[in-house]
């Protein structure tokens, strides 16, 4: 799989898939799209460049261990939902703090935030999964 | 999903949304889950830091104990509390619905898991730590204490799987060959199990359009044909899904194969919890849901709680590895717990006999983690599993035998422990409901019981040494170490803890029996449970 | 309109259901990924089938014009695809560690856990 064409382009195409990917995860908000959707892309634009460029220069680029990235999704999505602890509503009701920034209203909120945290989860738990299975094939 | 300030449009959120201010109070309803979801959350991202790991859990389960030791205090306070995620009114929104059954199973199975995690501390080496042993443990209690909270179909579904993959990750922890072995058959079974679930959910919202518990049960119970073709159907699939998560006769061979597999304290947490998350489920759907259809199977269900029992039962006396024993008086206690969901024809005996269940399940958590604990520490002193290679470790350590021996008594059902009386209860309904079979199925197993914990205590503890040595003589382990090998704290506090449990039901049993009683009085009478969702309609 | 969808459904248990009962660990997880998504589908067969009208609101609007499509079991299959996704993958993945350790893929000589001729209990007291 480690040709030079393969090798040259992949880290481009990732960069290319990890960018879109945050581009469906905000999408997601009002139309199709969403942190599951937006972390499979990027799970799998890791997964490109782990086959392309090897395991170890996946790791080193995502700096955290996949798995820590996928707790820290956990954490935040997790604690979207205590926002409303302190407005005296049930868990998990939803937040909203519209910005208006350049005189466009961008609609901040306690989803937005819990979607994030599934793009992380889905992200790191996938692509420690691929990133094994890729590991395990080269030795 | 537009949100009340972003709209002009004049609406009536009142109809589709709790728009009523939230006690900080009821917040209990959902701090277990998010204790557990959260302290999983920063322990997965501690998992690099080895030592740090331990403290962070041991705070996350003490916070987890706290928190359900508050809601068990509302409830029995207040009643049933109910809390719907994001304010959206029931049935369409997910409710968390607690009754005193939850709130008891969620206390006991929090603090039998902080005893594990105690325990954890000495066994779960550096590696195991690194392999993330303790986040998993704290997302374990998320499922399982999700799953004992809820009050709607598809959201236990959801919490099962999330005590499913957790325990995944427990299990192979070491990576070594019998666990990935052992894994794939606990994997498979508990997948397919899963699935069955599911389908029999997708049913329940086929036939009544919700997946709220209180209100299937509002919509069967007003049916003409409370047990048609369709609801039995419904109920044998969730009968053998549950059956299988709590390793129940014709499906119970994953447990054996692989509880024994992973370090001593995953399996002693597993045995403690997970076969009773499955009996939970089942009391819930059976007896809140669906009782017409518990009454027209409950002798199909008394067979197989008989075949449990003695499956159970035989299986641990042809076992000559301790923790591969435990596994099987795991099964012959779902058994038990079984009957007890067979019996009863009229609500006074039913509410007795699931209240034996629940007390059974709750002497079943604790016991069984704290025999696998022993089992630990049995290896640890005589540097074996099997009953052949060990001998000698009463005269090792004479409070750590007495400690066994009122474990092993517990577990076998007789006085004065915790064993004993839910077996009393589960006897005596069984014979007052004409099912004398079944409360002699239930002595028969606690007698063939007594014989195998009778034979490990004979052979591990009463005799001089292992097999091959004179009587008589304890041998020095081959490694070197001294005979007396020190147990720590961390051993000492939560084994204490667990049988400290075990004696206090045995000999103050009112408190526990009062308690199942106000559970199972919920699950037969649902009037209470219906009205903390819809309000008194 | 659900008769159809019901057959094929109970075509993917049959096939599922075939592919579990083989020796070869392979083929039961591919029997387990048919499994998931047959009962996936019975789920979105049990919420009834329209066609076409995408449960969709109107801008401006804050309830929809005509009957759609029931948008409850598409959140319900959404989630139990996630979850059997995962579970799949990660099952493939202990698969395959189990056949590199174990050295087989047949389940019926995967008895590291539970050994052959294990010997019995001693017997007496």
């Amino acid at each position: 799989m480690r040709t030079v064409i393969f090798r040259t382009i992949a880290p481009y195409l990732s960069a290319l898939m990890v960018l879109y990917s945050i581009f469906v995860l905000l999408r997601g908000h009002n139309e199709p799209g969403g942190g599951f959707i937006g972390g499979l892309i990027a799970a799998s634009a890791l997964a490109i460049f782990g086959i392309a460029c090897g395991v170890a220069s996946v790791r080193r680029a995502i700096i955290v261990h996949p798995m820590s990235l996928a707790g820290f999704g956990l954490f935040i999505g997790a604690a979207a939902g205590v926002i409303s602890l302190f407005t005296a509503q049930p868990f998990m009701t939803s937040q909203w703090w519209p910005v208006n920034l350049f005189g466009v209203e961008i609609k901040l909120s306690t989803p937005l935030i819990f979607d994030i945290g599934v793009y992380l989860v889905v992200v790191g738990a996938i692509s420690s999964i691929a990133l094994a299975l890729e590991e395990r094939e080269s030795d | 999903m537009a949100g009340p300030t972003t709209t002009t449009a004049k609406v009536d959120y009142a109809a589709a949304m709790n728009l009523a201010p939230v006690a900080p109070g009821d917040w209990l309803v959902v701090a277990p889950v998010l204790i557990g979801l959260l302290g999983g959350a920063i322990c997965l991202m501690a998992r690099k830091n080895v030592s740090l790991q331990p403290k962070l859990a041991m705070f996350f389960l003490s916070l987890l104990v706290a928190a359900n030791v508050g809601l068990l205090a509302r409830v029995l306070d207040q009643g049933v509390i109910t809390m719907v995620m994001g304010g959206w009114l029931p049935p369409f929104g997910i409710a968390f619905t607690v009754d005193p059954l939850g709130a008891t199973l969620s206390l006991i199975a929090s603090v039998v898991a902080f005893c594990a995690g105690l325990f954890g501390i000495s066994t779960v080496d550096s590696t195991g730590r690194r392999y993330g042993f303790y986040p998993f443990l704290v997302l374990l209690m998320s499922g399982v204490c999700g799953a004992f909270l809820t009050g709607d179909l598809f959201n236990l579904y959801v919490w099962f799987e999330v005590l499913l993959i957790s325990s995944y990750g427990l299990l192979i922890l070491g990576n070594s060959r019998v666990q990935l072995d052992g894994a794939v058959k606990y994997g498979v079974l508990n997948l397919i199990g899963t699935n069955f679930f599911l389908i029999g959910t997708g049913m329940v919202y086929g036939v009544f359009g919700t997946l709220n518990m209180a209100d299937i049960a509002i919509k069967i119970s007003e049916l003409d044909a409370p047990a048609s073709g369709t609801l039995l159907t419904i109920a044998v699939l969730y009968f053998l899904a549950f059956a299988m998560k709590a390793a129940a006769f014709p499906v119970n061979f994953w447990l054996p194969a692989s509880y024994h597999t992973p370090n001593i304290v995953v399996s002693a947490v597993f045995a403690g919890l997970l076969t009773k998350v499955g009996v939970y489920a089942l009391l819930r759907i059976m007896v809140l849901i669906m009782p017409a259809s518990r009454e027209y199977l409950a002798d199909l269900i008394a067979l197989v709680a008989i075949a449990t029992l003695l499956t159970g039962a035989f299986g641990a006396l042809a076992q000559s590895e301790i923790r591969r024993l435990l596994g099987y008086l795991v099964i012959a206690g779902i058994g038990a717990m079984l009957a007890g969901l067979a019996i009863g024809t009229n609500p006074e005996v039913t509410t007795t006999a699931i209240s034996g269940t629940i007390f059974y399940a709750v002497h079943s958590i604790i016991v069984m983690t704290a025999l696998y604990m022993a089992a630990g520490v049995m290896n640890q002193l005589g540097g074996s599993y099997d009953l052949r290679g060990l001998g000698g470790l009463y005269q090792q350590n004479v409070a750590f035998a007495a400690l066994f021996l009122v474990l092993a008594f517990a577990v076998s059902g007789l006085p004065p422990f915790s064993g004993f009386w839910p077996k009393v209860i589960l006897v005596d309904a069984a014979f007052s409901d004409g099912r004398g079979w079944l409360g002699a199925a239930i002595l028969f197993s606690g007698f063939l019981t007594t014989i195998a914990m009778g034979r490990v205590w004979i052979y591990a503890f009463w005799r001089g040494g292992p097999e091959g040595t004179p009587d008589g003589q304890a041998v020095a382990p081959a490694d070197g170490q001294s005979a007396g090998t020190v147990i720590g704290a961390t051993v000492w506090v939560p084994l204490g803890i667990l049988t400290a449990m075990v004696v206090y039901f045995g000999l103050q049993p009112e408190w526990m029996i009062d308690l199942s009683a106000r559970g199972a009085a919920g699950l037969v009478d649902p009037l209470g449970y219906v009205r903390s969702v819809f309000g008194d309609q | 309109m659900e008769t159809v969808p019901a057959i094929l459904v109970g075509l993917f248990f049959a096939v599922s259901v075939y592919l579990m009962l083989s020796k070869q660990l392979v083929r039961m997880m591919l029997g387990i990924a048919i499994l998931g998504n047959a009962v996936n589908m019975s789920i979105f067969v049990n919420g009834r089938l329209t066609r076409e009208v995408p449960p969709v609101i109107p801008e401006g609007l804050l309830v929809p014009t005509e009957v759609t499509a029931n948008p409850l079991p598409q959140a319900l299959v959404l989630t139990a695809i996630v979850i059997s996704f995962s579970f799949f993958a990660f099952l493939l993945v202990l698969a395959f560690r189990a056949y590199q350790e174990v050295g087989t893929d047949d389940v019926n000589d995967m008895r590291v856990a539970e050994p052959e001729n294990d010997p019995l209990p001693p017997q007496g007291y």
